[in-house]
């Protein structure tokens, strides 16, 4: 912000009000976390995977119920469902400009949820075995 | 207000049409296009875990389609878009720091995520057949 003052606000109030979106760096900050929170989860999960091939569904079953797995599995698809919700309303922003906007906004974190919410469902019968 | 008015044309600011594409930009644009795919990759991560949890008929059906020509070729785009959109977060990350923005340096980190995208995949395929013989 430049010194001349263009408007009656003073500097105090713009960052009460957090710019124009009112929000200030909330949004950017919060897909930092998440992706910091990624690299190494999104390393593990491969690593999972990798252990995963090639085996049937009795092995397989045992290897995502157990702790250490399923907790993990758990972390990566929260981090994920939140990452990815945060960066797809960003790419609507950028290039949905008609009344689809928010209806778009609005099926992303549809589509998060539920994503997010059927995992681990899946993670916790997996752990639990019911 | 009574009668429509038309937008007055303003000149728009230069757009990605009038730049010299150079691989910064490129690896921008894939940044993104890899985040979208990976959104609805989570589909198939979904599906996955859904059918372990519901019993060997449904896995069966997700092994079978995983095994597949396309399931394979999918898989194999699934890895590289997650790898590469997870360097070239780690390297935006670096560049939040501030760091890595000189003209070389940013060339250089942008052309490693790419390399090592690639490297790391082929890396990741290769230890998974390996796996796949071996650990059955």
């Amino acid at each position: 912000m430049s010194d001349k003052q263009t408007s009656m606000r003073t500097p105090l109030s713009r960052v009460r009000y957090l710019g124009s979106a009112h929000s200030g760096t909330d949004h950017f900050w919060k897909q930092r976390v998440s992706s910091v929170a990624l690299v190494p989860l999104t390393i593990i999960f491969v690593v999972i995977i990798i252990g995963l091939l090639g085996r049937n569904h009795a092995a397989a079953t045992q290897i995502l119920g157990s702790p250490f797995v399923a907790i993990t599995i758990m972390l990566f698809v929260i981090a994920s469902a939140y990452h990815m919700w945060l960066g797809m309303q960003v790419i609507i922003e950028d290039y949905v400009h008609s009344d689809m906007k928010l209806t778009l906004i609005m099926c992303n974190t549809f589509f998060c949820f539920v994503i997010g919410l059927s995992c681990l469902y899946a993670l916790v019968k997996l752990s639990f075995g019911v | 207000m009574a009668h429509t008015r038309r937008p007055i044309e303003r000149p728009l600011s230069p757009h990605l049409g009038i730049y010299r594409m150079t691989l910064t930009m490129m690896m921008s644009i894939v940044h993104r296009i890899t985040g979208g795919a990976l959104f609805f990759g989570t589909l198939l991560m979904a599906w996955w875990l859904l059918a372990a949890a519901a019993g060997p008929t449904a896995y069966a059906k997700v092994q079978a389609f995983m095994g597949s020509i396309i399931g394979l070729l999918i898989l194999f785009g699934y890895t590289w878009a997650l790898i590469h959109h997870m360097l070239g977060g780690v390297r935006h990350l670096i560049w939040d720091t501030g760091r890595g923005f000189g003209p070389a340096e940013r060339e250089w980190l942008t052309l490693a995520t790419l390399i090592g995208s690639i490297g790391l995949t082929l890396l990741i395929w290769i230890v998974g057949f390996i796996f796949m013989g071996g650990a059955r």
